[in-house]
């Protein structure tokens, strides 16, 4: 699979047309992508795609397990942080639209942590996880949900509108398919000056039924953009199954009709997903043109707080937290002893008191006053007063 | 002599890409993107030779993706770039309005001022030449509603020629909104005409009645100006020139000495730029006037295709007349 840039995209397509999907290693190519046609869309246990990278991989040595241990940590941190959102939610302490991540924890460990500080991210309304990790402070992404002057965005976004302009996060954007466009001109920008840069978008299946999604994969693929789309399929757009609302409900399948590099990775286990993601990246960043990942991932809790979650079965949400991202990886790596309960445990520790000390932060913090109602709108201030 | 003016004349086409033209060789951070700006000249013929001389690279054909290439333009200016995107009509950008509005408006916002998007999106407005209601839309009061746009529309030659850089130098997303009746104007370029984004302009004086105009409409409510004139009726013809930020102070400060305004618009009279404009002089100047303000606006139609039919639905002179003789005479 590398080498040979020229044929790349033919290559994806044909086989994508073929299998339906692409694997994501040599190593593990072929392993289990027979079986697509048959799957049930909501049993994880038979998903037809790449399972987690094996052999080879297994070594134990210390640089593996620190690094595994850096994927574990940074899993965990989303999901304590979206854990404690729920208690803050539930409390009044923050409002809005709300939308976590739980369970799809390995999809943005997996991809950003392949990502450089040079590379950009444009993110979706369900970011609190993407903007941990690539590394905006919890202080910062707290304090934005109390509405603080300290938040990210000055208490001007929310929950779903996570900006940084430090680390080339272009925010989460609450319009579903709204980001791509976006990305395909940070793209453009840096394929007109000869950057290497990678700009990573990530959307939900949902998107996918997006006419922009459409625009954005011909369009990058025409101008072969470096873009990494990163589509996390999750299986529901709000309330409606993927299979509800598309005749192909091969997500992989449909963007390599646009003639770009696209395979479907289990979503659920982190290694697979940086082993996919990093090898994407770096065809992206090396002039192969777009690449299309599909992650096959679900969120265990409700679509947003206010959702009741009545159009979907219990046992389906149970079935998929047997196949959690998050003791997937704690289970391989004590099979490896890689980790103990004491590293575990301290582990938890650190990431309860980071989150302590961002919800100290972010309740002492200061609001912006109401007489800057009006900055931001436009960069020159007095314009913003004149309309 | 003939021959020197000649060399010298200027169509507003012309002057747009000669706009283009210079700010793509001052700033190399300036592309053009849109639907056949590049061999095929443009829709109206407007970026006509430039690919030639700039290249694919810099005179970008897009696919008929509006709400990508619009978003890809957001995207290039948030990464630095300074691209002028054409939206080939008013009609077409409907296709991008998610963009304009949920991203290039809101985005500096949002990001509590991270991000800004510094932005030109062109694009041709407005009826007049029997396309029928699905390519006659003026929709330039609808983006002035918007905060965090700012709205242009060059009506004379100079402003063709001059409100594009500044447009580009403004660090905001900015729309320029060309008649396309405009587009076969010509006459000789004013090198001293002063040309900004921000004022409106007097383009005549006048003492009786101020008639409030932008665009497509400024040469007929001249032509009205004319008519007036003969019948002893001074009127001063205010050019929005911005649409939004509006520059309240020109406007009111004609009001305040003609004491009557005719406000002209193309739009649709319902919650257009005319009934703001309108209602702006009823806040700030009311008991300067002698006579209710008079709106002269496209009739609340979809513009119709037949010649006899599209005359009826938008502003003519002789609507523009009526309306002025209104406020002079009163309405018996």
């Amino acid at each position: 699979m590398t080498g040979k840039r020229t044929s790349r995209t033919d290559e994806a397509t044909t086989r994508a047309g073929a299998r339906g999907t692409r694997a994501p290693a040599p190593t593990t190519a072929g392993k289990g992508t027979g079986r697509r046609q048959s799957r049930s869309r909501s049993d994880p246990g038979t998903a037809g795609t790449v399972g987690p990278a094996t052999g080879a991989t297994e070594a134990t040595d210390a640089t593996e397990a620190k690094h595994r241990a850096d994927l574990l940590r940074e899993m965990l941190r989303i999901r304590r942080f979206e854990e404690r959102c729920v208690e803050l939610y539930s409390a009044a302490e923050i409002r809005g639209f709300m939308h976590l991540y739980i369970g799809e924890e390995a999809v943005a460990v997996g991809v950003l942590r392949t990502l450089t500080p040079q590379d950009a991210v444009v993110s979706t309304y369900r970011e609190h996880g993407h903007a941990l990790v690539r590394g905006m402070p919890a202080e910062s992404i707290m304090a934005e949900m109390y509405g603080r002057v300290t938040g990210c965005s000055r208490g001007r976004g929310g929950s779903m509108h996570l900006f940084d302009a430090g680390l080339r996060f272009y925010g989460g954007n609450a319009i579903v398919g709204g980001g791509l466009p976006l990305a395909v001109g940070l793209a453009l920008a840096d394929r007109m000056r000869g950057e290497n840069r990678v700009t990573a978008c990530f959307f939900g299946d949902g998107a996918v039924a997006e006419g922009e999604f459409h625009e954005c994969l011909n369009l990058a693929a025409l101008w072969q953009l470096p873009v990494l789309f990163v589509c996390e399929n999750n299986l529901y757009a709000m309330g409606t199954a993927l299979a509800r609302a598309h005749a192909q409900t091969d997500l992989a399948l449909r963007a390599s009709s646009y003639g770009l590099a696209s395979w479907a990775v289990d979503g659920m286990d982190v290694l697979a997903v940086e082993q996919a993601a990093a090898r994407a990246a770096e065809a992206v960043r090396w002039g192969g043109g777009p690449h299309f990942l599909e992650l096959r991932t679900y969120r265990y809790r409700a679509h947003s707080m206010y959702d009741p979650d009545r159009y979907r079965d219990k046992a389906e949400i149970e079935a998929w937290k047997a196949h959690d991202p998050i003791n997937a990886l704690a289970d391989r790596m004590r099979a490896a002893r890689q980790l103990t309960d004491d590293d575990l445990a301290a582990m938890e520790k650190e990431i309860a008191e980071e989150i302590d000390r961002a919800i100290a932060a972010a309740t002492a913090a200061p609001l912006e006053p109401a007489e800057d109602l009006t900055r931001f709108v436009y960069s020159t201030p007095a314009e913003a007063r004149s309309s | 002599m003939t021959t020197a003016v000649r060399s010298e004349e200027i169509s507003y086409r012309e002057a747009m890409r000669a706009a283009i033209a210079e700010a793509l060789r001052r700033d190399d951070r300036v592309f053009l993107m849109g639907e056949d700006v590049g061999r095929y000249g443009g829709c109206f013929a407007v970026s006509l030779g430039l690919l030639e001389e700039f290249g694919p690279e810099r005179i970008r054909d897009t696919p008929l993706s509006e709400s990508a290439f619009v978003g890809a333009g957001i995207g290039a200016a948030l990464a630095g770039m300074r691209p002028i995107v054409e939206i080939m009509t008013v009609n077409f950008s409907l296709l991008a309005l998610d963009q304009i509005i949920n991203n290039a408006a809101t985005i500096l916002h949002m990001s509590g001022g991270q991000f800004n998007v510094p932005l030109v999106i062109r694009m041709t407005t407005g009826a007049g030449r029997q396309l029928a209601a699905q390519h006659s839309h003026s929709l330039e009061g609808w983006y002035a509603h918007i905060p965090g746009l700012r709205i242009l529309a060059p009506a004379t030659l100079d402003d063709a020629r001059g409100m594009l850089w500044p447009a580009l130098e403004d660090p905001d997303p900015v729309l320029i909104f060309e008649h396309g009746t405009l587009y076969n104007t010509s006459g000789v370029l004013d090198p001293d005409a002063p040309v900004d984004i921000v004022h409106a302009a007097v383009r005549r004086q006048g003492a009786d009645v101020t008639l409030v105009t932008y665009g497509g409409l400024l040469p007929k409510t001249l032509a009205a100006a004319e008519q007036l004139d003969e019948a002893g009726v001074r009127a001063e013809v205010i050019d929005l020139r911005v649409l939004r930020p509006l520059d309240d102070q020109t406007i009111m400060a004609s009001v305040r000495r003609t004491h009557r305004a005719v406000v002209v618009d193309e739009a649709w009279r319902s919650g257009g730029i005319s009934a703001e404009v309108s209602a702006r002089i009823t806040e700030q100047a009311f008991y300067d006037l002698d006579a209710p303000v008079e709106r002269v606006c496209g009739a609340e139609v979809p513009t119709p295709y037949a010649k006899h039919l599209e005359d009826a639905a938008i502003p003519q002179p002789a609507d523009i007349v009526a309306a002025a003789r209104r406020t002079v005479d009163g309405d018996a």
